[in-house]
């Protein structure tokens, strides 16, 4: 059961073959058996998983059910989960109940959905590796020695072992789509502004979307469904219909033109990782696609200018963590001021104090034009880049990470080594674009993922192109010997 | 951008981020990393750049100035450090 796809679960329960009950049981069986070792969870929510198992069993039983009724999921601990533990991985959150629920989860509570829990992650997404999570880091289920990706590496790892069918996460540099590449299942972050933001704890606000982590394209277009829409509550989410994310997946590829940016698979790339991707554009040539040779000349530039927005946005969006309202406080403060500083050095580990430090520095009287300004100019050449692209091409193809998951504390010690890791995937944040990644085969035994970018709104066309690969290879169905 | 003792120590004031002494020397090695990583970026002339703000270029959207939430104090409180009285406490302010 536990293979099985959330399309194939939900014919399954919609023709009575098992019930949400047993489905939950049996997944969440599989969470006790294994994650002590992986820890892709922060919180089991058995109780409240059951009796929502419960309700969706009869609605079932009353011919109520939506696509996702009964499907049991695991959510990033970026969600504020009504009534249950929200934590974004920091000792500052360890203490906090959300007070209400993220438009995310109450989409999924909507469509009758089942949380088994929430999912570990890098604290407040900082990270590229899962390993600044106050809960431990995460083991990739590929090779336990090696890290599953981050920031949403719980959400991957747990998706990757099958102990969920499915789970969300949140993309604000590359989060979904290079864990999903090292961990080896489908990731999907949609274009900026087409699934809310609200009750998604903020990270850099100009840049975070919530995606999702699947085995297959059909089932993040299942999950898409659910997730996207306008918000009222998201100021910056926008008012655009949403089609039904299933109805394209089965367009042939005929004549689709894909572009592969020449700055994408020069120095840096892993020779055995472009092979594999290289690979995997022959099959699309197979298919009939069109191959294009493109440019996107100030790609290079992506990384220096997410490192002012980012951070930037970041040291204002944490200020609010302050000791008085929620959130840890420190000990016998002596003043506002030593409570105040207390309690963000003492509840924030080391990266999330660095990422808050430069923001505070790119911001400060005098540096904001020769940092977030000219942050925000390189952010448009880069978007003019895609733009012209995409006048030529209708998807963009390259390796989603230069390697393969590397071990756990090699790049822990070196910020700018870790952040260089999310070369291919942060110029994708700074345009807005909607970008996958897919299964497409393995280096040194380790998965490696292949990146498609769309253009803005293009999640349909992303969501079909993953598809009709997954129709002729079966990269996406290999799962880890050990939890097999 | 290479920074400093003094410099770490007063960005981290700025923050309101206690950081001990002898983290400090760590602190301004990686930040001074991070920041000539940044510096890449001044080899380009923007000059005639627009900056962009946000990736639709989509402007802040305007609602009606009335009352959408209802009260909930006493449900949000209960995550607070220390309350009396619907009050959140802190150390004393006013002498």
């Amino acid at each position: 059961m536990h293979s099985k796809t959330i399309a194939e679960l939900a014919a399954g329960l919609k023709k009575g073959d098992f019930s949400s009950e047993e489905l939950t049981k049996s997944f969440l069986q599989r969470v006790k058996e294994f994650d002590p070792d992986i820890n892709s969870f922060i919180t089991v929510s058995e109780d409240h998983a059951l009796a929502q198992a419960r309700v969706a069993d009869e609605s079932i039983a009353k011919g109520n059910a939506s696509a996702l009724t009964g499907i049991p999921f695991a959510q990033k601990d970026i969600f504020c989960t009504n009534g249950i533990k929200t934590t974004c991985g920091s000792k500052m959150l360890d203490n906090f109940i959300a007070p209400y629920d993220a438009t995310v989860i109450h989409n999924f509570n909507q469509a009758g959905s089942v949380m088994l829990g929430k999912t570990n992650m890098d604290e407040f997404a900082m990270g590229s590796s899962n390993e600044t999570s106050f809960y431990g880091g995460v083991k990739n289920p590929w090779d336990s020695s090696t890290v599953p990706g981050g920031s949403s590496g719980g959400s991957a790892a747990c998706v990757a072992a099958r102990l969920v069918p499915a789970s969300t996460g949140t993309d604000t540099g590359g989060s979904i789509r290079q864990p999903a590449a090292l961990c080896g299942i489908t990731g999907l972050k949609p274009t900026y502004g087409r699934v809310s933001r609200y009750g998604m704890i903020a990270f850099a606000s100009s840049l975070d979307q919530a995606g999702t982590f699947t085995q297959t394209a059909e089932d993040a277009a299942m999950m898409l469904n659910v997730m996207a829409g306008f918000d009222e509550k998201d100021s910056t989410s926008i008012e655009k219909e949403v089609p039904d994310y299933t109805a394209n997946l089965n367009q042939d590829l005929k004549g689709l033109k894909i572009g592969l940016p020449k700055e994408y698979f020069g120095e840096g790339l892993n020779a055995d990782v472009a092979k594999v991707v290289e690979d995997a554009i022959a099959e699309y040539k197979k298919m009939g696609a069109e191959v294009v040779d493109i440019s996107l000349p100030n790609s290079h530039l992506s990384v220096p200018a997410y490192y002012v927005i980012a951070p930037a946005e970041c040291s204002s969006n944490l200020s609010r963590f302050d000791g008085v309202r929620y959130g840890y406080r420190c000990e016998d403060p002596k003043d506002l001021e030593d409570l105040y500083k207390r309690s963000r050095g003492e509840g924030f580990g080391d990266e999330v104090k660095r990422r808050i430090m430069i923001g505070a520095y790119a911001l400060s009287a005098g540096y904001y034009d020769a940092y977030y300004l000219k942050a925000q100019k390189i952010r448009r050449l880069i978007s003019d880049d895609f733009k012209q692209a995409f006048e030529k091409v209708d998807v963009i193809m390259g390796p989603t990470s230069p390697e393969v998951a590397f071990k756990a504390g090699e790049k822990s010690d070196d910020p700018v080594s870790m952040y260089l890791s999310d070369i291919y995937t942060i110029a994708t944040n700074l345009a807005g674009l909607p970008g996958m990644s897919v299964p497409c085969g393995f280096a040194n035994n380790l998965p490696v993922g292949l990146q498609i970018i769309g253009d803005h709104f293009d999640e349909s066309r992303l969501l079909n192109v993953a598809h009709q690969y997954q129709q002729t290879t079966d990269w996406h169905k290999q799962m880890p010997e050990a939890y097999k | 951008m290479s920074l400093d003792k003094n410099d770490v120590e007063k960005i981290a004031h700025l923050a309101r981020l206690a950081i001990a002494e002898e983290d400090i020397p760590g602190y301004a090695a990686s930040l001074s990393s991070i920041l000539e990583l940044v510096e890449q970026m001044n080899a380009v002339d923007t000059e005639n750049v627009s900056a962009m703000a946000h990736p639709q270029d989509a402007y802040q959207r305007l609602r009606e100035d009335v009352v959408t939430e209802e009260n909930q104090r006493e449900h949000f409180q209960k995550n607070a450090p220390e309350v009396e009285k619907g009050l959140y406490l802190v150390p004393q302010v006013i002498e």
